[in-house]
């Protein structure tokens, strides 16, 4: 079973959230960069039905998952066809294992990693450290995160949370170069330390944005050529996803891509775009001699079998979401204490960890609708999280819970409030009475109302409610 | 896949005003003003008496079960096919958006589906269906509004207090930095979690504030609570007012008279 990432606990929200909030470098941080992406998303979609778009890139994704089974096989067929092995793991650590032994019947030491989102899921360089072999990060903001032996805080930009000076302090300490302010100067830096560690490398592990089922080509987007780098210089390549990201056709790809990275970066390309579609053939100069899928289920299959909560498997990993949501911006991504932060994270952690440990992932959203409004394949964020806010107090008979861990947040006593609350606005007549009484004691109404009252004054009661004002009028 | 197509009914005979209990308890000023902008424009306006919650607090909490018995008895106030109106966009959005799905599987489905259909915001049935007129009175004033995220998303109106408030001829709507992000409020998300939430409001009121206009309106009583409640607390030259209300003051000889 993955658990939430090492040495957090994912039910420490609250103090996270607190301390970040009063962090004024975190603030600025966040603030500045989630700024500048969101103005490059709009500037990218100028001139776009953008509408249009976001409808064809959902129906794309909702079509892949509808055959999701079949095109599975099919992926699995293609794959095999063009000489790659494919391997199915139903969770990290069995993922995990099938890379070790691809690394230990290669004699393999040492990995270079592209970005991958899942292996972060399952923890990768954790199990190959502790079983002898190493595994280096080769994405600059990977790279940092690993020197700085952090989790990445956002999905597309892990080392966000930094900014050059503090990235700089960083590299001095850990690897000797000078301390510096031109970006040039530490992006060489770490080009020139990664180069030797690609040519030297047993194993190159990647992620993929998009498995073509119909001509087993694994795409891979990407902006430093350390992906094409990972997928090219080692002699076996192993490329890692999770079963949702297949998708039908080459022709699924296009409308996907250019929503993907205009959402993500408002870049309208990246500066790579990798198709892989097998290993070097013998008239072939170049290429890994070995190349492996290694396709992770990790809860996506029981996600898989709700109508309603089937949405979260749209996604495409833009990171949108985040760079839109204002929770995110306060908070930064390492509160979440998840592999995924932010609005996606809300969504789709709790199938991972189970909604015992993700219990206040769904309640940290003020519903607002941000995420909703720029996803690019139009999965109902804020639907889903009131969906899961169901299923971790267990409050609705008419649709029992069925996420793991559902009902760990009911409480005895906000559970009778709620209660009460529903007695009383359900019945006119004791609404009436009730709120006429209240606006007659208003100035007994406490001035401290919990929460609420730290930041601002308690809402002020009317002298008398507009029921009693319409009643006065003859209606 | 495409949210449906908004239809606007033409302009009815009646209507009935569905108040919200923020506006009955805290803000009956904004219920009224909502009224008589109604009346003005010759439309019969019914309140039925045994109105309470749209049960949106509960369903937001995930107390569906409760909910649902707060929304079942909102159900028969509507016996007439005449549109329902709601001075708020969160509210709004409740009935017209997940009444369909809380009611799903039930008895109750097609009627909770038949209110949805028929519900408005309010100011969206002044501008969109009553083609309001607004004549300015008010001496020369710069005001700027905050849109709820309900009612700029979910019931998609962003553009309709903006274009309400330019019909004044007087008044000059100053737009803040940062106007589409959420004030924070959220409903029990601002005693949940009241850090992130107050780092939000906190931050909704200095861009507020530095536009300079002294004054805001906004469309949803919840954010109104919330920014000007914050406001008051931290002593910032900044007023708030339900955007119903400040629209009849402007447009009413009788200013100050509503009862």
């Amino acid at each position: 079973m993955t658990q939430a990432p090492h040495h957090t606990d994912v039910r420490e929200f609250h103090p996270r959230a607190r301390a970040a909030i009063a962090d004024p470098k975190i603030r600025k941080n966040f603030r500045k960069a989630m700024d500048g992406l969101i103005t490059k998303r709009k500037d990218a979609f100028e001139g776009w039905d953008l509408e249009a778009l976001r409808d064809l890139g959902a129906n794309i994704r909702l079509r892949a998952l509808a055959n999701l089974p079949d095109l599975l096989e099919q992926l699995e067929k293609k794959l095999t066809e063009n000489g790659v092995k494919v391997h199915w793991a139903i969770d990290g650590d069995e993922a995990c294992r099938i890379i070790r032994d691809i690394c230990v019947a290669r004699n393999a030491k040492t990995v270079i990693k592209g970005k991958s989102m899942v292996t972060e899921e399952m923890e990768l360089n954790h199990y190959l450290d502790d079983h002898d072999i190493e595994a280096l990060e080769s994405d600059l903001g990977e790279y940092i995160v690993q020197l700085a032996g952090e989790t990445p805080s956002h999905i597309i930009m892990p080392a966000i949370h930094k900014n050059t000076g503090e990235i700089s302090e960083l590299m001095h300490e850990k690897t000797g170069t000078d301390l510096s302010s031109d970006v040039e100067y530490l992006t060489a830096s770490a080009r020139q330390q990664l180069r030797e560690k690609f040519m030297n490398a047993d194993v190159g592990v990647s992620g993929v944005n998009f498995a073509v089922a119909e001509t087993g080509t694994l795409c891979l987007v990407e902006n430093e050529g350390n992906g094409r780098m990972t997928t090219t210089v080692p002699p076996c390549h192993i490329a890692v996803t999770g079963i949702e990201k297949v998708v039908g056709n080459l022709e699924d790809v296009v409308p996907l891509l250019a929503l993907l990275t205009r959402s993500a970066t408002g870049q309208h390309i990246t500066t790579y775009f990798n198709m892989i579609s097998g290993p070097r053939k013998p008239e072939e100069l170049d290429g890994p001699e070995e190349v492996h899928l290694v396709l992770v289920d990790n809860g996506r299959s029981s996600i898989y079998q709700d109508d309603e909560l089937l949405d979260t498997l749209r996604c495409i990993r833009c990171g949108a979401c985040m760079n839109h949501c204002p929770v995110y911006t306060r908070v930064g991504g390492h509160t979440y204490g998840t592999t995924y932060p932010g609005p996606i994270g809300k969504i789709l952690m709790p199938h991972l960890i189970g909604l015992d440990e993700g219990r206040h992932l769904p309640t940290a959203s003020s519903l607002c609708g941000a995420c909703g409004e720029v996803c690019p394949v139009k999965i109902p964020i804020p639907d889903l999280l009131v969906r899961l806010r169901q299923e971790s107090v267990d409050g609705d008979k008419l649709n029992p819970a069925k996420v793991r861990g559902h009902g760990a947040k009911r409480g005895t006593l906000e559970a009778l409030v709620w209660r009460g609350w529903s007695w009383m606005h359900a019945r006119p007549g004791a609404y009436r009475l009730g709120t006429t009484v209240a606006s007659r004691l208003r100035r007994l109404q406490p001035g401290k109302l919990g929460g609420w009252t730290r930041y601002r004054t308690a809402p002020k009661l009317a002298a008398r409610t507009l029921h009693e004002r319409m009643k006065e009028r003859g209606q | 896949m495409a949210d449906p197509i908004k239809v606007y009914p033409p302009k009815p005979s009646h209507v009935y005003f569905y108040a919200t209990c923020l506006v009955d308890m805290f803000y009956p000023d904004a219920g009224m003003a909502g009224i008589q902008l109604l009346e003005r424009e010759g439309i019969r306006v019914i309140f039925p008496e045994d109105q309470t919650c749209c049960g949106q607090p509960a369903y937001t909490s995930g107390y569906h079960d409760e909910a649902r018995a707060v929304a079942r008895a909102q159900l028969d106030l509507f016996p007439e096919d005449w549109p329902i109106v709601v001075p708020s966009g969160s509210c709004g959005g409740m009935m017209r958006k997940h009444y369909p799905g809380l009611f799903r599987n039930t008895d109750q489905e097609t009627k909770a589906a038949g209110i949805a259909a028929r519900t408005w915001e309010l100011t969206d049935f002044l501008l969109n269906v009553c083609h309001i007129k607004l004549e300015d009175l008010g001496e020369p004033t710069n005001v700027a509004m905050h849109t709820s995220c309900s009612a700029r998303r979910e019931m998609g109106i962003a553009e309709v207090g903006p274009r309400l408030i330019g019909q004044l001829n007087n008044v000059n709507l100053v737009e803040q930095v940062r106007a589409e992000e959420c004030c924070g409020f959220g409903g029990t998300f601002a005693v949940r979690h009241p850090e992130i939430s107050g780092a939000m409001v906190s931050e909704k009121v200095d861009t507020l504030t530095d536009t300079g206009a002294g004054a805001f309106v906004t469309t949803d009583c919840g954010c109104l609570m919330n920014i000007a409640g914050f406001a008051e607390k931290n002593q910032k030259p900044l007023s708030g007012q339900h955007i119903l209300s400040f629209l009849w003051e402007r447009t009413n000889p009788g200013k100050g008279d509503n009862s």
